[in-house]
């Protein structure tokens, strides 16, 4: 099996998709016949044709709701959001619209969609180029986020939110495009969306977190095995809906946790797991819940983003503080 | 320096009935003989009823806030008429007129406006779109539905229809301007009653007409008046007709006047004088299209009477079983959300329901 990265994983999801199914449809700025900005639709157009691969004019909002009309229309529309600070023009039509469409019509019309886009920084990209806006998305009922880290994962969950008969919301590292690259066998296999990804197993404490941080969590891991802490890594990458009790699982038999996530802190997506491990798992805690996150401030441009984005040495800060409890 | 003209536009007005009733001209082939007018104007009475009879269940508290159609039923009607079974409607929340002629039952429109999600699972129009309630949301939805019939090759178009006020929103242009290279099946039909709640058509554009903003887009766009349910049809026919023929998207902006609040939740007095409103009572569709059919000897007194009968019979039933309807069990805000309800949400749907959660 060919080792590829994680933006090449994405390309092969979709070529597998479009493949095995003829109502699968991309769409998007540039998705064309450049093959998308980071080239994860490279070479779509000339296999699947232009009516199975859109360039759309530049106009998210309509991107994410002509997405809502071919679904009901019984289409899979896979849309390309170019950088993710450009998909908040498509809340109106995620939260009003895609998420609710079954509901509101009690399951007469449904909304098979995909909208997928890189997030997160670290590429030394332009302004609103390195947004972490999971957020603003994992609030919506009736909408999945899926948020993978490697390129299996990226392949197996993306063949399931293409799979899947309700709209997702699939945000793609933009930092691991290139840097994360594996062997991806293309065997056409899906991945659970509501099942929590453990990396490492450890009885000392937890690291949990999504997106490109993961892979700093992994090497966390590594130096805290040096110091004879053995930390598990667990990989939420489907958020919404959360794997609940995995997290629990896991915190029950540490003790001890550091939530990890690029997006600011106040009201991160980390609070919601904060906040269930407040709850349920608040009799297995040894320590305070400790959370490593982006600041509450707005991303900054390429200069000074490696200090916004959180690294290795704020996660194993945390952990030690946390291991040092009790 | 040369300077030269680059491209001309003009933008038509069509009326063939005019405000007292009156033959502008010949009419178009569908309404050559009076008598074939006369489903379009039992389906304008029977709109005027259900406005009447919503408006009067709002006031005695036995229904959510509502939108009244009335002095725009030639919009709808004219509209849906042009229609096939097989094209898809997407209504703004003001088009029950087109909505009852598609299939959609007065009893549906009741469950919905009464707060029941039932009224949008129309047993009849299935591909239909439930009623649009943000502002021009359903314009790239009506994109989106043409691009699918041009996909599979199908001879059917979507028809969308919304406000005055949707026109100055990105989501109407961003429809348009896509249907444009796209050539897309699809008709935009802007129902211009001149207010935005409060906010009249002079406030909501310089442009001079709505119509126009179809050039910015790169295809046709013609007005007529809207009173005139043969107009609003011809126009709408002609543009469905070349949509599903592969000839492109159009914009149809059709003029009428909102006789009545925004919704039962407005006091128009407010902001604009009833003088206005009085004046465009002079030419509203249903008196306009019963002065024609009568001077040409197709309706009578008594047939005015069945129809009224007729339209009251079938508010009168629809509103009694809406009011014998029981509402949902609390279940049902689960039971859509998705195909299949997640483990998480098992769990609170238990809970809601006061049962045993499941091991989550």
């Amino acid at each position: 099996m060919p080792e590829i990265a994680l933006v090449e994983a994405i390309n092969l999801a979709l070529a597998r998709a479009m493949t095995e199914d003829a109502s699968v449809l991309v769409l998007g700025e540039d998705v064309g016949r450049d093959g998308g900005v980071f080239r994860a639709t490279d070479g779509l157009l000339t296999r699947f044709g232009p009516e199975r691969v859109l360039d759309t004019p530049l106009a998210e909002a309509a991107i994410a709701g002509i997405s809502v009309g071919l679904a009901a229309q019984r289409f899979r529309p896979v849309a390309e959001i170019q950088f993710m600070g450009f998909a908040y023009s498509t809340i109106d039509q995620m939260l009003n619209q895609a998420a609710r469409l079954r509901t509101r019509t009690r399951g007469r019309l449904s909304c098979p969609m995909v909208l997928r886009m890189p997030a997160g920084g670290g590429v030394h990209a332009p302004e609103h180029h390195s947004e972490s806006g999971e957020a603003c998305f994992t609030n919506i009922p009736g909408l999945r986020v899926v948020y993978p880290s490697s390129p299996r994962r990226a392949y197996g969950l993306l063949l399931a939110a293409i799979r899947d008969p309700d709209p997702v919301v699939f945000l793609e590292p933009t930092r691991l495009y290139r840097a994360a690259r594996e062997d991806v066998a293309d065997d056409g296999v899906a991945l659970p969306l509501d099942r929590c990804f453990t990396l490492r197993e450890g009885s000392d404490i937890t690291l949990i977190g999504w997106g490109a941080i993961v892979r700093d969590m992994l090497a966390a891991a590594d130096r805290l095995a040096a110091e004879g802490k053995q930390a598990e890594v667990i990989d939420v990458a489907t958020l919404v809906p959360l794997d609940s009790a995995s997290i629990l699982a896991s915190v029950a038999r540490t003790g001890r946790c550091v939530i990890c996530h690029e997006a600011p802190l106040t009201a991160g997506f980390g609070a919601e797991i904060a906040a269930q491990l407040a709850g349920p798992g608040l009799l297995s805690l040894l320590a305070p819940v400790e959370r490593v996150t982006g600041w509450d401030t707005v991303m900054p441009l390429p200069r000074l983003e490696m200090q916004y984005i959180p690294g290795v040495e704020r996660i194993l800060a945390a952990a030690r503080r946390s291991l040092q409890h009790g | 320096m040369t300077t030269e003209t680059a491209a001309q536009f003009s933008i038509t007005f069509t009326r063939y009935i005019d405000a007292d009733g009156h033959p502008t001209g010949a009419l178009p082939e569908f309404a050559a003989r009076a008598a074939d007018l006369i489903p379009l104007y039992r389906a304008m009475v029977l709109t005027r009823a259900f406005d009447a009879k919503a408006v009067a269940l709002q006031r005695t508290g036995r229904l959510g806030t509502f939108a009244s159609s009335l002095g725009q039923e030639a919009v709808g009607i004219g509209a849906a008429s042009a229609m096939a079974p097989g094209d898809v409607l997407l209504p703004s929340f003001r088009e029950q007129s087109a909505q009852l002629w598609r299939g959609v039952t007065p009893l549906e429109l009741l469950l919905y406006w009464g707060g029941d999600e039932r009224g949008s699972d129309f047993a009849g129009p299935r591909e239909d779109f439930p009623i649009s309630v943000p502002v021009a949301a359903h314009a790239p939805h009506a994109a989106g539905v043409a691009l699918a019939f041009a996909l599979r090759k199908e001879k059917r178009a979507s028809l969308c229809i919304l406000g005055d006020g949707a026109t100055s929103k990105g989501d109407f242009y961003e429809a348009i301007n896509m249907a444009g290279p796209w050539r897309l099946p699809m008709v935009m039909l802007v129902n211009n009653n001149q207010w935005a709640i409060s906010v009249p058509r002079s406030a909501q554009t310089a442009a001079a007409t709505l119509a126009q903003k179809a050039i910015a887009a790169g295809i046709p766009g013609e007005q007529v008046d809207g009173n005139d349910v043969v107009a609003v049809r011809d126009a709408v026919a002609r543009a469905l007709a070349r949509a599903r023929e592969g000839g492109g998207a159009t914009l149809v902006e059709a003029i009428t006047y909102r006789l009545s609040d925004h919704t039962t939740a407005d006091d128009a007095r407010r902001y604009r004088d009833d003088a206005a409103v009085t004046a465009s009572w002079h030419g509203e569709p249903i008196a306009r299209l019963r002065a024609y059919l009568v001077a040409q000897g197709a309706w009578s007194r008594e047939d005015e009477e069945h129809a009224l009968a007729d339209a009251a019979t079938a508010v009168d039933e629809a509103t009694e079983s809406y009011l014998a309807t029981p509402p949902q069990p609390l279940a049902a805000i689960f039971d859509h959300l998705f195909a299949e309800l997640p483990p998480s949400i098992r769990a609170q749907r238990a809970q809601a329901l006061g049962q045993e959660a499941p091991d989550a």
